[in-house]
């Protein structure tokens, strides 16, 4: 079977393209996830460090015109909940530290009335910080005071990083189930395209009807080109058919009319001589006549068996069959044809109309070389194997080549005398090989002449 | 017997109706289908002779038509094509047997006779001669209640010498006719079969008389 380049597999290519998009998606999925829990966790925090702000800045009250501070405890342990972060604050009133960490930055636009959130590096770790400004009145004026929180990012990152690990695993995840159902997607996409292949590779080696499956609309237009190709194919098929028919008719039809003239011819004729020379023609029409007939059985064989047609048929009665067509032709010699056939079918799988062929090419051969009154005994048996063999009393095959007599054109070396093309043992050789077989060619065990047997697995 | 030869080349047709003659038979010749079923109409055959390629149709479908209006009549289908899946079609459409053209006619004969004999017909080819029967179909030789099976050759012989029983034949004239135009033999070969047949006719009211310098005949037992 001829495959065209294998460059291109559909089913791949699917596969790839979906994986493809999958991976994409995957990655997009985490992504996403990883930018949606970072945002989820930083919010959090930043309520939390907004509303411990707001308490120590709830807890700023002034006393004899100076701003002073109660720590709540509350402020700073709400903070500690998230995690072991460390916590850093400042107080600033009207522009003096009042207590805390006198290096925290404030943040670059501190009288805003909302909280301002700024993320930076404080004594070499990043913080999230939190900067309230209000105003708080001392002594009859209102004092600006600032309130600023930091808490490092320690805990966001760890909270982050398993998130973003599990959002990793899921996307992983998502993208294998994804591949296995690319898998699946292509499976069935390309399902009716398998059926099809099957479809024209379970036909027998001569069927060039169209083909009738159902199939999806994407299909049609390469369905209806194959069909159109078949059916091309059929009708120079039958041409080439009908030439060669035609061909062997118009050379055999003249030839029939020379061979039934000279027949005539020869009834009147009374000098030798004439009918020599008339019997000489007769022979060369015959001679003519077989090889055109053997060069077209060839031609036929090699054909068939390029496609060969397994069927199961009865070999005893193909055998049999074969036989009875040739024994008027044997009779005409008075040669009997003895058949050692067992009664019972003998199933076997083949080629009927190739193996008549080569049977009755085989026999003819026989008869054609075998004397008058003489027997030509045609055995089947099974050992091993099929063996359909023709022994017959004629001269055998002298001291010519046996294993060189199935090559074409190769005749015996006392056979000059005979009408032969010397194509008859080349195409049983041809439908034996056919069928996993061969031709044997000996002398017959039973006597003078030739056996030839026909070796069937 | 009588045949009926459908072929559309008249030359061949001319040919075989101008050879079958010479054995003493009769034939139609339909040169295409209608006329064929025109004379199986009418007349009966022995045998029906029919060509595959012809003007109006297919030999095939003569055949198939044949077979369903139940005629027995066998067919010998005289094909040009050498094509074996074209032969084993024609035997499953009911032609009794085929032969490639061109044909010996001797061949022929016997594959009528075959067929004939498979159909279990009539005596049709028996002739007699002074009591003795030959019955070209059954090979059977039948002279004063007894009975002799005869070769394919010695019935062949004999029947030429039954056709024309006081004709004289030459050795060489005999031995175109028995043997086939691939073999080589001498005309003494011709010799053998006599001397079989004389054995067989022993004792009957006929015998083959040898004509001096001429050939041989048949002739009354002295």
């Amino acid at each position: 079977m001829i495959f065209g380049q294998k460059t291109n597999s559909i089913r791949r290519r699917l596969i790839v393209q979906l994986s493809l998009i999958a991976a994409i998606l995957s990655f997009a999925f985490y992504l996403i996830v990883r930018v949606v829990a970072e945002t989820a966790a930083t919010e959090t925090q930043d309520n939390i460090l907004a509303a411990s702000a707001t308490s120590i800045a709830d807890a700023l009250y002034s006393e004899r015109g100076l701003v002073n501070l109660e720590l709540p405890y509350s402020a700073l342990s709400m903070l500690g909940s998230i995690s072991q972060d460390r916590v850093f604050y400042r107080i600033i009133v009207d522009g003096e530290t009042l207590t805390g960490y006198g290096d925290l930055p404030q943040p670059a636009s501190p009288i805003a009335a909302d909280p301002v959130f700024s993320t930076f590096v404080f004594r070499g770790e990043e913080v999230r910080s939190v900067a309230i400004t209000r105003p708080v009145s001392s002594g009859g004026q209102a004092v600006n005071t600032t309130t600023i929180v930091a808490q490092t990012r320690l805990g966001l990152a760890t909270i982050s990083s398993r998130i973003s690990a599990t959002a990793a695993a899921v996307g992983f995840g998502f993208f294998l189930f994804a591949i296995g159902l690319s898998l699946l997607a292509a499976q069935s996409a390309l399902s009716p395209l398998r059926r099809m292949t099957q479809s024209i590779q379970r036909r027998g080696p001569h069927d060039l009807s169209p083909v009738k499956a159902a199939l999806p609309s994407e299909l049609v237009p390469l369905v209806g080109a194959l069909n159109n190709f078949m059916n091309r194919l059929r009708s120079s098929l039958a041409q080439s058919e009908d030439f060669v028919a035609e061909a062997a008719h118009r050379v055999r039809t003249p030839l029939a009319i020379v061979r039934t003239r000279a027949e005539i011819a020869l009834r009147g004729m009374e000098k030798p001589s004439d009918k020599k020379a008339l019997r000489e023609m007769i022979r060369a029409v015959d001679e003519s006549s077989r090889s055109a007939g053997q060069l077209l059985d060839h031609a036929m064989v090699t054909f068939r068996t390029d496609n060969l047609l397994a069927k199961n048929f009865d070999l005893g009665e193909l055998t049999r069959d074969t036989c009875e067509h040739l024994s008027p032709t044997a009779g005409l010699k008075d040669i009997s044809l003895l058949l050692e056939i067992p009664d019972k079918p003998y199933p076997f799988v083949g080629d009927p109309i190739l193996l008549q062929n080569a049977l009755r090419n085989i026999l003819d051969n026989a008869i054609k070389y075998s004397p008058a009154d003489s027997e030509i005994i045609i055995k089947l048996t099974r050992d091993k194997t099929t063996e359909i063999s023709f022994g017959d009393q004629g001269r055998g095959f002298g001291a010519a080549d046996l294993g060189g007599l199935t090559k074409r054109f190769s005749r015996g070396e006392n056979v000059a005398d005979i009408v032969g093309s010397g194509l008859g043992l080349t195409i049983a050789d041809v439908v034996a090989r056919a069928h996993q077989g061969h031709i044997l060619i000996r002398s017959n065990p039973e006597g003078s002449g030739a056996c030839v047997s026909l070796i069937l697995p | 017997m009588r045949y009926l030869l459908v072929e559309d080349n008249a030359e061949l047709a001319k040919a075989v109706v101008d050879r079958l003659a010479l054995d003493g038979h009769v034939i139609d010749h339909a040169p295409d289908l209608t006329t064929a079923h025109g004379f199986i109409d009418v007349a009966e055959y022995d045998l029906i002779l029919l060509d595959i390629m012809l003007p109006d149709g297919d030999g095939r479908d003569f055949l198939a038509t044949h077979r369903r209006r139940e005629k027995r009549t066998p067919v010998i289908v005289l094909t040009a094509r050498s094509q074996v899946s074209d032969r084993v079609g024609l035997l499953d459409l009911g032609a009794d047997d085929y032969l490639t053209k061109p044909f010996d006619f001797s061949e022929l004969e016997a594959r009528c006779r075959a067929v004939l004999r498979r159909q279990g017909g009539s005596a049709i080819n028996a002739r007699s001669f002074e009591g003795v029967i030959l019955d070209s179909m059954n090979s059977h030789l039948t002279m004063d209640g007894r009975v002799e099976e005869l070769r394919n050759r010695e019935l062949r012989l004999l029947e030429i010498f039954f056709v024309n029983p006081a004709q004289i034949f030459s050795k060489s004239h005999l031995m175109d006719r028995l043997f086939s135009f691939s073999e080589d033999v001498s005309e003494n070969a011709i010799e053998v079969y006599v001397g079989r047949l004389r054995k067989k006719l022993d004792g009957s009211a006929i015998r083959i008389e040898t004509v001096r310098g001429l050939g041989y005949r048949l002739a009354k037992a002295a």
